[in-house]
């Protein structure tokens, strides 16, 4: 930040922690996870395109231990800015901005996106080879 | 002491705005809304293909409303994805140099990325 000299606003430290700080800095770090998630699902569509051989690489890939920690943590970043962001656009219509509505709001993002991880991640391991 | 005597809104008038106004920020909804339908069938759609072999993952690909979603996802979301890298870059980044070049560079990974996607998805849902 350029040295002006002018006075600063108070800063995070200043603050007692609350909820929202995390709601809402999660949803920009999660939207970055999931933008570099893209790639790797632009990888896994022209792999399919490639043939046999190179989706079987990209599915030896997906199954690798690093693979699964690259899911799983994938889909946490996917529900949690699925659910936050559909907090959002709620919120972009004027509804839920006292100060309550909104702290359970956003635990109610961070709690369902956990929720839906674990839903889906039993669903996929109860199924077997995934 | 004031050494343009000229009227401000003399000064403001002809410059116009950013020529954008709400624009980003209304797209970034409107993506975001259809993205909302569209990853929760991409998932389903993944979800499905579970214990599924290349073959069927290619059939089901090669299905004219799977193939349209999907061009449909990989067009928004990478639309809406450089929305929000923008965002973010113009808050955290503040030397000016390095926020435009992130800024180029992000546009010309989302542009290459959402060509090959299409292009994949077409070269399947054509059988070739």
């Amino acid at each position: 930040m350029a040295n002006t000299g002018r006075p600063l606003s108070p800063h995070l430290q200043v603050y007692k922690w609350q909820v929202q700080m995390l709601s809402s800095i999660l949803h920009r770090a999660t939207g970055i996870v999931l933008a570099v998630g893209s790639l790797i699902i632009v990888w896994g569509l022209a792999a399919l395109a490639a043939g046999e051989q190179a989706f079987g690489t990209f599915t030896a890939c997906a199954a690798s231990p690093i693979g699964m920690v690259v899911m799983v943590g994938w889909t946490l970043a996917f529900f949690y800015h699925l659910a936050n962001g559909i907090r959002h656009l709620l919120q972009d219509t004027g509804a839920g901005y006292a100060v309550a509505s909104f702290v359970r709001s956003s635990w109610i993002s961070i709690i369902a996106s956990i929720v839906l991880t674990v839903l889906v991640w039993g669903y996929v391991l109860a199924g077997g080879h995934a | 002491m004031k050494t343009d005597l000229r009227h401000p809104l003399a000064r403001a008038r002809g410059l116009g705005s950013a020529k954008d106004g709400a624009g980003h920020w209304m797209l970034q909804r409107v993506t975001a809304v259809a993205l909302v339908f569209l990853t929760v069938w991409l998932l389903c759609t993944v979800l499905s293909l579970l214990h599924a072999d290349y073959a069927t993952a290619r059939a089901t690909l090669m299905k004219p409303w799977n193939a349209v979603l999907l061009i449909a996802f990989v067009l928004t979301m990478f639309r809406h994805a450089v929305l929000g890298l923008q965002v973010v870059i113009e808050d955290y980044v503040h030397t000016r140099w390095v926020e435009v070049t992130s800024l180029v560079v992000i546009k010309f990974i989302a542009v290459l990325a959402a060509l090959t996607g299409v292009l994949a998805v077409v070269r399947v849902a054509l059988g070739s």
